[in-house]
């Protein structure tokens, strides 16, 4: 096992450095100096102009350049904001709870849906549910989540009037952040309803966020599970007079579950990007709509490190993983 | 003494069906597939013959028609049959006009990113020691981050529009070209027919695209079918945030982007061209699928 994690680790030491060279390359890459973008449209006088270089240090060779910026991220520092003057770390800090109750809001309930039905329509193999859930999840797969999320905000919000159109609580109520995670703060703090508000304001981003994961667990599950339900072991469990829900709970999904888990781990580069997009629509305060907004506004260390800060959260994911499935499966953990 | 053999028909249906014919007969079965591809083949006329199909220009603003609801709806006009937008456009034309844009970055961003995808994975599979490690070692890098994040950088350094666009989708998906070619390549190299081409005398070049290529070809079809469903949608969801090709092009994730105001008013201006992207998403992945089980069999329950 000991290896096998160590091997992992130094495949993660290379990738780290090639997403700091690309995050660094992307800076470099803008048409125009730093400094012209950082001081606007405004004309430089050429005095200030060096100094501002000298003092980032753009005058030095690029790899003096790279080895200070990955020096600098040694050191935990991530640069400012453009437009705030707070650092990007705090800013991701604070922002992220939110992005990652979304997320795991929606993975939630994509888990819990896609499994069931993946199970259910691998029950009823060629039934009318089961081509319906197959169906259903091609759509999901090719939804354009931004577009799901205007018809379900057109629907829901606006002619039913069931939940809010945007952002993660009323403004009415002053809920003070403990741990960022607004389903808690509002549990912890005395104002009443705000919880039940926190939970209108977060069904529709978390179902728009989930309907792909949920399309792909469904399919996944489904796959996952007919192989599974054709195996030696499944027929002995009948055979022994086990119940069917045993058989098919404990003996079925159980093992129809590694492959599944797999792609709940693929799933997080998804959620994330889908994220951006989420936000975006539902005015969600998360690090998705942060980094669109600083595109926007050209502020380049929150773009550079904001997305060297969610690639190196793509990677720690993965090779948790990676981990896992080697815990749970030894013919992976043994592999060369 | 020789009588002459009779000369019998030959049976039509004994003879081996010639690989087009085979193709189309597992391809057909597949009902849903066939019905992507009829789908398909309708954007695919109208976005050729535009400018022919679509009622109106898409670009012409009628004054006096401003949001007016699709033909079956209360106040509805013959003459724009989906309606009217905040301008005044018709509908029905800006999105027979966004399927060329749609169509034109989904296949140019396949194009550019299927052959550097296929060289390099080429190169990656004949070269094991130094440079395929290397190659795949960036591809890793490449996938670490979400496809449409990653389109999402580029189109931030490069700016806004509708190549960057197509060179931002190109990037993006240029690792699975690789992987798959790479993988293909590994898998065939073993081969009997490889050593004995290698035996003849065959040139690196030769071995590379005469020999080997055309046999990895199966999941590389397939993928570029998957590709091109998901750059549609990464360049409507880019344009939708604003990144994409800028307004007032039709493209379709644009409209919906400046959609978004009337929401409360105009559900058509938003329900339309989204509904347009997932049919069309919705079709060409059913396509994939059929080709799938068509051309490689061995994956049919590999997703």
């Amino acid at each position: 096992m000991f290896s096998f994690i160590a091997r992992r680790v130094g495949l993660l030491i290379p990738t780290f450095f090639g997403i700091t060279l690309l995050t660094f390359a992307l800076i470099r890459l803008i048409p125009g100096d730093p400094v012209e973008v950082m001081m606007g449209e405004r004309r430089v006088d050429p005095e200030m102009h060096a100094q501002a270089m000298e003092r980032l240090g753009l005058n030095k060779p690029l790899y003096a350049q790279y080895i200070d910026y990955v020096g600098k991220l040694a050191h935990g520092d991530l640069g400012e904001s453009l437009r705030t003057r707070t650092s990007v770390w705090s800013e991701f800090t604070s922002l992220f709870p939110a992005t990652l109750e979304l997320s795991i809001a929606a993975l939630i309930f994509a888990g819990i849906i896609g499994l069931l039905a993946g199970v259910i329509a691998a029950l009823r193999r060629g039934s009318l549910f089961d081509h319906g859930v197959m169906g259903i999840s091609l759509a999901g797969y090719s939804m354009p989540i931004f577009w799901w999320g205007l018809i379900l905000i057109m629907f829901f919000s606006v002619s039913l009037g069931w939940t809010p159109v945007s952002g993660r609580i009323d403004l009415l109520y002053d809920i003070e952040p403990k741990t960022g995670f607004m389903l808690i703060d509002t549990l912890l703090s005395d104002e009443e309803g705000s919880f039940i508000d926190a939970l209108r304001h977060l069904i529709l981003p978390a179902i728009v966020l989930g309907t792909i994961p949920l399309a792909v667990i469904a399919r996944m599950t489904r796959s996952s599970m007919l192989e599974v339900l054709r195996e030696d072991y499944v027929r002995t469990a009948r055979a022994k007079g086990l119940s069917p829900a045993r058989v098919v709970f404990v003996h079925g999904l159980r093992n129809a579950l590694i492959p599944v888990l797999t792609v709940f781990g693929l799933q997080v580069g998804t959620l994330l990007a889908g994220a951006v997009l989420t936000e975006t629509i539902f005015s969600w305060p998360g690090i998705g709509k942060w980094l669109i907004e600083a595109i926007g506004a050209r502020d380049y260390p929150v773009v550079q490190n904001g997305i060297l800060l969610i690639a190196c959260l793509v990677i720690l994911v993965n090779f948790v993983v990676d981990i896992l499935y080697g815990f749970a499966n030894p013919r992976i953990r043994h592999q060369r | 003494m020789n009588t002459p053999v009779p000369v019998t028909a030959v049976d039509q249906s004994l003879l081996y069906p010639s690989v087009y014919k085979e193709f189309w007969q597992h391809f057909s079965k597949n009902k849903g597939a066939v019905a992507g591809l009829a789908f398909m083949a309708l954007v695919v006329f109208c976005a050729i013959f535009a400018p022919w199909v679509a009622p109106h220009d898409p670009s012409e603003q009628y004054r006096d028609f401003l949001l007016t609801p699709p033909v079956w709806l209360e106040g509805g006009q013959w003459q724009f049959l989906l309606g009217t937008d905040e301008l005044g456009r018709d509908l029905l034309s800006r999105l027979i006009q966004g399927s060329r844009l749609s169509l034109l970055i989904g296949l140019s961003s396949v194009v550019m990113s299927l052959i550097p995808g296929i060289l390099m994975g080429l190169l990656a599979g004949f070269f094991p020691k130094i440079l395929g490690p290397t190659i795949m070692r960036l591809m890793d890098i490449m996938l670490a981050l979400p496809s449409l994040l990653l389109a999402v950088a580029i189109v931030a350094i490069l700016g806004p529009g509708l190549i960057n666009t197509v060179i931002a989708i190109a990037i993006v998906s240029l690792p699975s070209y690789v992987r798959l070619t790479r993988a293909a390549v590994m898998g065939e190299l073993n081969r009997d027919y490889v050593t004995a081409a290698r035996l003849a005398g065959a040139t690196l070049p030769r071995l590379m695209f005469i020999t080997v290529l055309p046999n990895c070809m199966a999941p590389l079809i397939v993928q570029a079918t998957l590709s091109f469903s998901s750059a549609i949608l990464d360049a409507a969801a880019l344009g939708f945030l604003g990144l994409g090709v800028q307004p007032p092009t039709p493209e379709w994730g644009t409209m919906l982007a400046s959609a978004r105001d009337y929401i409360e008013r105009a559900w058509w201006v938003v329900s339309l061209p989204g509904l347009t992207i997932l049919l069309s998403v919705l079709a060409i992945n059913l396509m994939g699928d059929g080709l799938r089980d068509a051309l490689d069999p061995k994956l049919k329950n590999a997703a």
